[in-house]
């Protein structure tokens, strides 16, 4: 490809990297990524709920107390908001690098990094995912055992939001997957133009 | 790096992978305990957290796979398939470390919030137990990390791909 004309070998990079093809599927899958994560994050960031609540009754007077359900009431919840906001930074991070990062390609291992930093996000976002799961299975049907009451029969909006933002994680979760498999294969398939090597100098 | 140190180097920590999931499911499974509160007598079991059941369950499946994956010759194609479901396995142990800390936490601190009380000074044995497993399955998360690491550098610089 760059053999004529005795090109001296730093030369022989300059034409690789004008030649490698743009991505459009996995740019295309980022930014659905970027929004389901990042929908995620606000939507669990802004669930509060706050309600009247009768806690008891002397005599024939009830005595309420107004209670709030908020998401930082529960470390999981916050933890998966901290999470979901890396994801989405790293998508958009990526997109940026996709789109104008041709020329900052230090040494040859911008895809080696790109590939690194979208395992290391999907295992981030996975772990999220799974404990606030968890965390509102438990608000939603409480434990008996354990003598802990559920909360989504009283903070029934609390509840679907936040059912909603694990809905939109879950989503987030499954194509970073998928972004990350791609983005792996993608070391391999540029491999003959030489990425995984730095240039000779 | 050649081929061999690199291949030893992913065997050692599946290995050592294999031992963290195997133990920390047998000593999440095997934790009980009975407490007697108020004439009250009730016990303590990881089944009667779905976060904990889970934990066990990936963790059985997880040591299962590494020693199937253990088997498979470097020359086989199948080495890339071992490389992809390492991601999906390495997703699911930090999903479910990550499940049975946050449940764990609540057992061990309450929600005031929720009126959730913590259950560790009752069972002070069983949350010691719990502890140790979930210690074993951060070791285990972590490992599957580096094994993870290790088994896509060997499938990704093999000449003849693609």
């Amino acid at each position: 490809m760059a053999h004529e004309n005795g090109m001296k070998p730093d030369d022989q990079v300059e034409p690789v990297l004008v030649s490698e093809p743009r991505e459009w599927l996995l740019l295309t899958l980022r930014v659905i990524a970027f929004l389901a994560t990042a929908s995620a994050t606000l939507v669990m960031a802004l669930n509060k709920e706050t309600k009247k609540l009768v806690v008891a009754t002397i005599g024939s007077t009830p005595i309420t107390a107004t209670l709030t359900a908020k998401f930082q009431h529960s470390p999981a919840f916050v933890f998966f908001v901290i999470a979901n906001a890396n994801a989405s930074f790293h998508n958009l991070l990526m997109i940026a690098v996709e789109l104008g990062g041709r020329k900052f390609d230090h040494k040859g291992l911008r895809l080696l990094f790109v590939a690194v930093l979208d395992m290391l996000t999907v295992v981030l976002a996975s772990s999220g995912d799974g404990a606030a799961t968890f965390m509102a299975d438990l608000g939603k049907r409480g434990n008996s055992h354990a003598r802990w009451n559920k909360i989504c029969d009283k903070f029934d909006h609390y509840c679907s939001q936040g059912g909603g933002a694990l809905i939109a994680s879950y989503v987030g979760l499954g194509l970073l997957t998928i972004i990350s498999i791609l983005s792996t294969m993608r070391l391999v398939r540029l491999k003959p133009l030489g990425y995984q090597r730095a240039p000779v100098p | 790096m050649e081929d061999s140190s690199k291949r030893i180097i992913g065997l050692v920590l599946r290995v050592l992978a294999l031992g963290a999931t195997l133990t920390a499911a047998i000593v999440m499974g095997t934790s009980k305990e009975r407490a007697n509160l108020y004439a009250l007598s009730f016990e303590a079991n990881y089944s009667d957290t779905p976060a904990f059941k889970y934990f066990v369950i990936v963790n059985a499946v997880v040591s299962v796979y590494s020693l199937i994956a253990l088997f498979v010759p470097s020359e086989s194609s199948l080495w890339r398939l071992v490389a992809a479901l390492d991601l999906l396995v390495t997703l699911m142990l930090t999903s479910c470390i990550s499940a049975a800390l946050a449940i764990a936490q609540v057992g061990k601190n309450g929600n005031s919030m929720s009126g959730w009380l913590p259950v560790c000074n009752q069972v002070p044995d069983y949350c010691d137990h719990v502890t140790m497993a979930l210690a074993a399955g951060f070791a285990a998360a972590i490992l599957y990390l580096m094994a993870l690491t290790a088994s896509a550098h060997a499938a990704l610089d093999e000449d003849d791909c693609c």
